[in-house]
This record gives C-alpha cells, structure tokens and sequence, in this order.
C-alpha cells in the first residue's frame, strides 16, 4: 500500500500535507497575480496605490486561504457540499430582499462590517453541492428524467436568483459550471443535443426577459459605431487600447489609453487591455498561455483524482477559472456584449480574488486527497 | 475491500473522456482568443496605434517670440515684456468662481465690465481650462497676488509676453502696432499661428511690413490629454524659431528731440543721412500710443483718435499729401538750368504780377522784386521769376525734373501706406480729368501750386539728392537678422553738375544772406550753417472778392483754413550730411516755424552727428543670449 492509502484510512499531520501540495501550480498562480499587481501598478500612472498595494494584500490573504482550503480533507469539503448550497441559496434569496443597492444593481449584502456578494459564494458551492449529488449517482442516473430534474434545479434556481438581481454574466458562469458539470458526469447525449437545440431557438424569446441595459449592451456590441462616445466607447477603446499594443506593446507604464481614463473601469473588468496594449501581442498571448498551463494543472489534477466528487470539483473549478477567462478576454476584444465579469488574477477587486483563491484552495485540496477513496454512498466526515 | 465496483469504472471512463472533450474546446476557445489577439494587434495594430495616438496626443501650437525692434544704436524700440497675469481654473477653485474672484478683487481693482467678461469666458470654456481674471499687472500687484496664492485655491498668477513700445507715441507712425488677427487676415494668411489666442500680428508701420520676419515660425508642444482633454504632461516642444530681430537707421535720440520739438503741432518731419538715404528721424503728429492697441483700446479711447481734427491716425510724413508751394522752386530751376531752358544767368523783372492770356498771376510780394534772376528767385522765392521759368521750360520739362527728383511715386521707404503724390503733366491730366493741359496749369506747376501734391517725405528726399548729388532714396530698414543688405552704389543724380551747384547757392541764399526768406532763422553757428527753401501751400482757395478787397493775412483765419508751412533744407552748406523737410498744417507762416524747427533739429543732428558714431551692429542678434543684443 502507499503512503497516500495510509494517509487515507488514518490521516496524517498537516505538514506532511504541504509536502502534497502542487506547488508548481501554486507558483504559476502567484506569477500571474504579480502580472496582475504589475498592471494595477502601471494603471496608477506607476504607483502602488491606490490599485497595487491592496490588491497584493489581497492575494496575500487569498494565500494563505488557498493552502488552509487545501488542506482540509476533501471528506470534509463532500460533508459540507451542501450546507454550503443551502447558505449561499439563502444569501441569494437574502440580497434579494434586503439587497445593497450597489453599480444599479442588487449584489452586495452587508453582515456587519463584511460586505459578500453571495453570488460568488454559489458559483463555489453549486460546484461543491454539485459534484457532490453527481458524486453520489451511478452513471446511468445520470440521465434519468427525476435525477436529472434534481440536478437542474440545483443549477437553474441559484442561476435565476442572481440574473434577477441582475448580474448576468454571473448567471451566465453558474449556467456553464452547472451544465458543464452535468457534461462531465457523462449525460446522455439525448439529452444534450436537443438541450442545445432548444438554447438555440430560445434566444429570441429570452430577449423578451432581458433588461434595458442588458438589452443595450447587446445592440452596442452589435453595432458599437452607432453610440461611439456612449455606451460603445468601452468596446471600442478597449480594441484600441489592444490593438495599439502591437506585437511588443508601449512598454510598462507607457500605455496610453488605460492610463489616461479613456477605459472606464480600466483596473477592473478591463485590466487585461493595459497588458495588451503596454506588452502587446507577445504579453496577451503569454498571458492566455500562462492560463493554459493553469487549466492543465486542473485537467490533471481532475482526472488524477480517485473519487468522482474530486474530480467533478476539480474539473468544475477549472472550468468555473476558464469561463472567467472567456468571458473575459471576448469581451475586452469585443467578441462579445459587454458583461461586468472580471479577469481573474488579473482584475483589481477584493471578492473576486478571494473566491478566485479559493476555489484553488479546492483544486488543490482535490489533489493533495488525490488518492482518496469515496464510496458512492459516503457522506463525508467532518 | 470494495474500492470501485463496475459502475463507477464506466462512470470514470466516461468522465475521462469527455475530460478530454472539455479539455480539447479550451483549447479551441484559446485558439481563437489567440486569433483575436493576433487580428486586432498584429494586423491591425498600426491603424489602432493612430487612433490611441489620436486620443492621447494633443499637438498645441508655441507662440513664437517676436523680433524686436532696435534704432541705429540698439535702443529698443518695440520689445517683448513680462505680461503679469492672473488666471483661474475654475475646476480648481474649491471655494467656487465668485468666491475665488472675490478674492482677488480684493488684491487688484476689477471692475464689474471685467467681471462679466471673466464669467462669461469662463462659461464658455472647459472646467479646467484657465480664464484670464486681469493682465499687464504691474509687479507689486503681482507680487502681493502670490503673497496672497496660498489661501486662493484656483488661482493661477502667470508670466506671458506682450508687446511693448517703451516710447509709445513718439515712434507710433515708424513702428506701427500689432493688434489681434481679424477675420479678413486669417483668411488671407494661412499660417496657424493667427488662430491662436491672444496672438497679435502687425497691424501698421514696421511692425506690418516686417511682419513675416518679425513673427518667427510658430513651435509645437505635443501634450499628453487624457479622457476629458486634461493636459497631463508636455511630450515634446519645439520652440519655433524666434522672429527676426530688426535694426532701423532711427536714431532715438534724435527722433525724441524732433518729437519735442513738434509740440502740439499737426506736423510731419523727416531727417535723412544724405549720402545714404538712411532716414534718422520720421515723425508726425500728434502721434497715438500703440501699446493701446495691443491691450485692447476702448471705444472712447478709439472715438478719441478718430474725431481729432490733427488726425493722429494718419501718418502725415508718408502719407501726407501737400502742395509743395515753393519748396518745389528748387526741382523747377534744375529743370530748367538742366534742360538748358534757362542759364543761371536769366533774369526777369518781377512787378508783383505777370498777366498770362486772361488771368494776372500774382507774386507773393505785392510791389515785386524789380530784377530777379535765378539766385535771387531762390533766395527770395519771387513767383513772376518762376511763372517765367516754368513757361519756358513747359510741363513735360517740369514733370520729367520732378520725377527725377523723387516726386510722383512712391520713394520706396519700408513702411506701408506711402502715397506716390501727383506731379501733373499732359498725359496724366488726359487720364484724370479728360481734359488737354492749360499754359496756365504750368504757371501754377512752377510754383508747386494747381495739381502738384507731396509728401513730406519726398521733399525730405529731394533736399538729400540736391545736397549729395546723388539719387538717394530713404531707407529706414538697416538690418533684418542677422545680415543687412548691402548698400548699393548711389548712381549720381543725373542733372548737370553746375545746375545743381547754381539752385544749392540759392538755397545757400535762403537762409545765409540778407534778404533771404529763412535768414532770420538761420543756423549762425559757424560751420553748422543750413541752407533750405521755404514754402507755404494754400489750402482754400481766395475768392475773387478777397482778391480786390486784399487777401486776408493768413493768421487772422481760422486754423482749418491758414496755409500750411514747408520747409526742405540741408546742412552743413560747405559739405552736406544731414536733409531735412518740415510740414506744419496750417503753421503761423509769419514767424516762420517751420524754418525754426529745422534749424534746431539740424543744428542738433550736427552736433550729434549720428552718422558719424558707430552705429550698434547685431553682432550677437539671433542664436545668442538675445538679453546680450544691447551694446
């Protein structure tokens, strides 16, 4: 037997565990966050503050949270799947009743002096909650009609909450997580394919639903040159921001358009244009590569991992990272509307990097338990 | 130990599988992210690069310095100075507009015509663009403004450079003023710079006809802008160059003693190097201040200027046009000494008057001089002798001396706005009037009456070609730059050499021998003597009753309507250096002060022989320290 089956049947200390950790994947985490501490850096016109410093504190903590996540037995993390659905659902129902008005919308909750935005808390615990019911069907169940209709609420619920408030690029994300998710367990392509179909032809009536601003957002993005100076100036100044980069960019600091205010939330969701236009070519595409590497890790981690709840967790954090990245990245080159999802690692911003760490906590904690066996039916151990 | 059963082994099998799907559509999904990257910045980068360029870089014109403008000897005559000004930024003013202007009333006077245009400039500028509050703050104002800076949030005191003409009126009509672009001159000239605010061009005399040398070429400032058109740093700047530095023949000194000696009179004088046509003093009066015009003149400044009678607008000494009256003897006896119409010896007898066809041409003197020949007709500027001379010789003979003299045209001085003058003759009497040339019309010619118009400047000129021999023309420009042009070799005047010595001893009469019509007034130093012609020109004509009843004595008219009083001359008589023309509007003829202004003026030009001195040569004008220019 190996060590990791011994660790398995009787647990070791914590400090063997840090041996386990993926460290490779934790230094490429940090070198991408110090990318992100750079430009937040040059965005401030060279300056620490006001972007750099918090932002490093920030990562600092979200550090620390990783490998205290990681650590903890995934045993613990399949116990907790869902209870932590349930709080993050109730949050969500919660800023819906007493939401702080934040941005013009809904997102914020204030527990005394901690401000949660709970839709990034469902992002995590869908993922949780969901591998874990998924952990606990054979693959044949899957596809059952009153199996899967369990799993679809569990996805769709959370997901309308947070549209309703509204955030639609998060909903957007909880969707793809969930679906992807139900993907990988291994649903009958009988049912993905006309699911496919129907998304397709229901784009028109979803139109319906949309709000104003969402709706604006889309018709900017499809004709961006008809308000060049209102809602489509952030489309078309982020391309010019990119585009401006060239192959090699303007050099640190020497990027015009980001730090001179000609992108609104230029250090937030449009953080990546500074890289491309101050590095150019050669730095956005180290960046998609950096990530590549990252996903990777994840893919590894994932299907190294000898429980189905570990490798769902695994995967569902990876992809949750990549639809992030997505989003993102298709955005600030106007491929798609423009919706409020950050870049992550790489975007200034407090909830988003501490969700961001801590879902590698999660990935890490996948593979530091790797060899960890769950039966089917287990419930977990707290 | 049950560790997986069969289900789960399919369960993971399927799970690697579409793993490995999901894994294969990142990839696709960075492939065409990557795509993307590749379209926007290597494809199209450089059309992007020239829009953020566009976005960022705001290209902002430098006014460029104007040349200065210096006499013979490097006074300055028009230079740049420090404009003290105080500017608000209107964004900065924390306390708001009105508070921070409040404030600075308080400092400096405003007046409340100032404020509404502060206000309203500021309303139809950007937040953060700075409005002018007060200009051409003298230093203690200045002073006690940045003593006061640090409780005055918005506030921005400034240094700018404005025009200055240290001696105002005295120069007005030579130097000119510079003024704002107008319309018509923004569309005339294309050069950028016009567009600028608060840019001023030359609007007359040196400053408008040296225009282009002395404005330079306009610098560019590249700035940084961000979003909201905020300057956030200069990027480069390129000065421009400097406009050309101008050296003037002008004496100052000489011309502040002219300008004295002018007093209130409405009167135009020009002091001229002979041998070289370099005007030393050019004035008229009563002159303007031209630094008026550069800070904005007021209207009733401006109503002021334009509704005084002695016209201080119009520059008398170029543009003035007078009959010559008998300062124009001189050009007709070398006419006629020259074309052999007459020999110094005709002489005639002058009774008072001389009956031609049905007129009676009157001389000044009412009982005649009796025997006039042409030494005599000079010194004592008898008409009957010139009636006689200007018959024999005829208007083509008249017209075609004068012209050689300078008179009819324009003498060619750099300053704009000269006028040519008419001197009559047959042809241009056929272009004017339709009409064929009356034998009578050349009486009148002969004593520079009827047609005949000058300038005071043009007989200045025609004083120097007679004192040198030579065919002097006034220049006023000695230098532009750093090169001056060189002096061409003056051809000789072309009259015959004793023609010209028989009218400069009659002239010498004029002022030297008894009898003659300026000897009272005459330069008695010795070897600083003058000689001249005096003059005096009608400007009404006298009525037939007048003419039986006696004509009026000019004194007893109204100024409008008393002759005006001429005088050429030229010193010393022995060897000639300095000419000199004086034109008093309608002058006191009787106690002849235009006769007294030349003597002291050339009595003064002697002695200070400007032409003598070194003059200042711009050794050191352009590319060097430029506060070093004066020597």
């Amino acid at each position: 037997m190996t060590t990791s089956y011994v660790m398995s049947r009787r647990g070791v200390g914590w400090t063997d565990k840090l041996l386990l950790v993926h460290w490779p994947l934790l230094l490429l985490i940090t070198v991408i966050a110090s990318i992100g501490f750079a430009m937040q850096y040059s965005m401030a016109g060279g300056h620490l503050y006001p972007w750099a410093a918090p932002q490093i504190m920030r990562f600092a903590v979200g550090f620390v949270l990783l490998l205290a996540v990681a650590l903890v037995d995934i045993r613990v993390w399949l116990a907790l799947a869902y209870p932590a659905y349930l709080i993050s659902f109730l949050l969500l129902v919660a800023v819906e009743i007493v939401g702080h008005v934040g941005l013009g919308a809904q997102r914020w909750l204030e527990i005394g002096p901690l401000q949660i935005q709970p839709s990034e808390l469902m992002k995590i615990s869908l993922v949780l909650a969901l591998a874990r019911y998924l952990h606990g069907l054979a693959l044949d169940d899957v596809s059952k009609p009153h199996r899967l209709a369990v799993a679809l609420i569990m996805i769709v619920l959370p997901a309308a909450l947070v549209l309703k408030e509204p955030n639609l690029g998060t909903a957007t994300i909880i969707l793809a997580d969930g679906f992807s998710l139900l993907f990988l367990a291994g649903l009958s392509w009988w049912w993905i394919l006309p699911a496919v179909g129907g998304v397709v032809g229901a784009v028109p009536v979803a139109w319906h639903f949309l709000h104003d601003y969402q709706k604006q957002r889309v018709l900017t993005f499809l004709h961006p040159q008809n308000d060049a100076l209102g809602a489509g100036w952030n489309i078309s100044q982020a391309e010019i921001a990119i585009g401006s980069g060239g192959l090699a960019g303007k050099g640190f600091v020497h990027g015009t358009q980001s730090r001179l205010n000609f992108l609104p939330e230029k250090n937030t969701d449009f953080a990546y244009t500074a890289l491309g236009e101050e590095f150019g070519f050669v730095g956005s595409v180290a960046l998609l590569a950096l990530f590549a590497i990252v996903m990777y890790f994840g893919v590894r981690i994932a299907t190294q991992s000898r429980s189905q709840f570990g490798r769902l967790v695994a995967m569902g954090i990876t992809l949750n990272f990549f639809f992030y990245i997505m989003i993102n990245a298709a955005m600030v080159m106007g491929m798609i509307p423009v919706v409020g999802i950050p870049m992550p690692l790489i975007s200034y911003g407090g909830t988003a990097m501490l969700t961001v760490m801590f879902g590698f906590g999660l990935l890490m904690s996948v593979h530091v338990h790797r060899h960890v066996e769950l039966p089917r039916s287990s419930g977990g151990i707290i | 130990m049950p560790l997986f059963d069969r289900k789960d082994k399919s369960r993971y099998a399927a799970f690697t599988r579409r793993t490995l799907m999901t894994g294969g559509a990142i990839g696709a999904v960075l492939g065409v992210l990557g795509v993307r990257l590749y379209q926007l910045q290597i494809l199209e980068g450089d059309q992007f690069r020239t829009k953020a360029e566009e976005n960022s870089v705001s290209v902002r014109l430098v006014a460029p310095l104007r040349g200065r403008i210096f006499d013979r000897f490097g006074v300055e005559l028009a230079t740049n100075r420090r404009n003290y000004r105080v500017l608000i930024i209107p964004e900065q003013a924390l306390e708001g507009v009105d508070e921070a202007i409040d404030t600075v009333g308080k400092i400096i006077l405003l007046s409340d015509r100032d404020r509404d245009r502060i206000m309203r400039d500021i309303a139809n500028n950007k937040k953060f663009v700075a409005t002018t509050i007060a200009e051409n703050l003298t230093w203690e104002q200045f002073a006690r403004l940045n003593l006061h800076l640090p409780y005055l949030s918005g506030i921005q005191p400034d240094v700018g450079q404005t025009r200055d003409y240290p001696f105002g009126e005295e120069l007005s009509h030579v130097l000119g003023y510079v003024a704002a672009a107008s319309q018509s001159d923004q569309q005339s000239d294309s050069d950028p710079l016009l567009a600028l605010p608060g840019f001023r061009i030359g609007k007359r005399g040196i400053e408008k006809s040296l225009e282009k040398e002395l404005r330079g070429s306009a610098g560019v400032s590249r700035v940084e802008v961000n979003a909201y058109g905020r300057v956030i740093r200069e990027l480069s700047r390129d000065s421009g160059a400097p406009g050309d530095d101008v050296w003037l023949t002008l004496d100052r000194d000489l011309q502040k003693f002219v300008v004295e000696r002018m007093g209130d009179e409405s009167c135009a004088i020009a002091v001229m190097d002979v041998a070289t046509g370099d005007v030393l003093a050019l004035a008229s009066t009563p002159g303007y201040d031209p630094n008026l015009f550069n800070v904005g003149i007021t209207q009733a400044e401006w109503k002021g200027l334009l509704d005084n009678d002695h016209r201080p607008l119009s520059d008398k000494a170029l543009s003035g046009l007078y009959p010559p009256g008998s300062t124009f003897k001189p050009a007709v006896a070398l006419a006629a000494l020259d074309a052999g119409a007459i020999t110094p010896q005709f002489a005639v007898n002058c009774s008072g008057s001389l009956a031609f066809g049905n007129y009676v041409f009157h001389c000044w003197k009412k009982g005649g001089h009796g025997h006039v020949d042409l030494h005599r007709g000079i010194t004592q500027s008898c008409d009957v002798f010139f009636y006689n001379v200007a018959r024999r010789l005829g208007i083509d003979g008249i017209e075609a001396g004068a012209h050689r003299l300078g008179f009819g045209k324009q003498t060619g001085i750099e300053i704009p706005g000269e006028r040519a003058g008419v001197i009559p003759g047959r042809a241009w009497k056929e272009a004017t009037f339709g009409a064929k040339w009356l034998e009578g019309e050349t009486l009148n010619a002969g004593i520079g009456q009827g047609y005949v118009l000058v300038t005071p400047l043009q007989l200045c000129t025609m004083s120097a070609r007679i004192a040198s021999g030579k065919l002097v023309s006034p220049r006023i420009i000695r230098v532009v730059g750093k090169e001056g042009e060189p002096r061409p070799e003056l051809p000789p005047l072309p009259f015959a050499q004793s023609a010209i010595d028989a009218v400069r001893s009659g002239m010498n009469g004029v002022a030297n021998e008894p009898g003659g019509t300026a000897f009272g007034w005459r330069i008695t130093e010795p070897g600083f003597e003058m000689a001249g012609k005096t003059g005096s020109a009608q400007v009404r004509k006298i009525s037939l009753a007048e003419h039986l009843a006696g004509v009026t004595k000019n004194e007893k008219l109204p100024w409008k309507l008393r002759d005006h009083a001429l005088f050429v001359a030229y010193a010393p008589v022995a060897a000639p250096r300095y000419a000199c023309s004086v034109v008093i509007e309608h002058g006191r003829i009787g106690q002849h002060p235009d006769v007294q202004m030349a003597r002291d003026i050339l009595l003064y030009v002697q002695q200070r022989d400007p032409v003598k001195r070194s003059a200042s040569w711009p050794v050191n004008a352009a590319g060097l320290d430029r506060d070093m220019t004066r020597l």
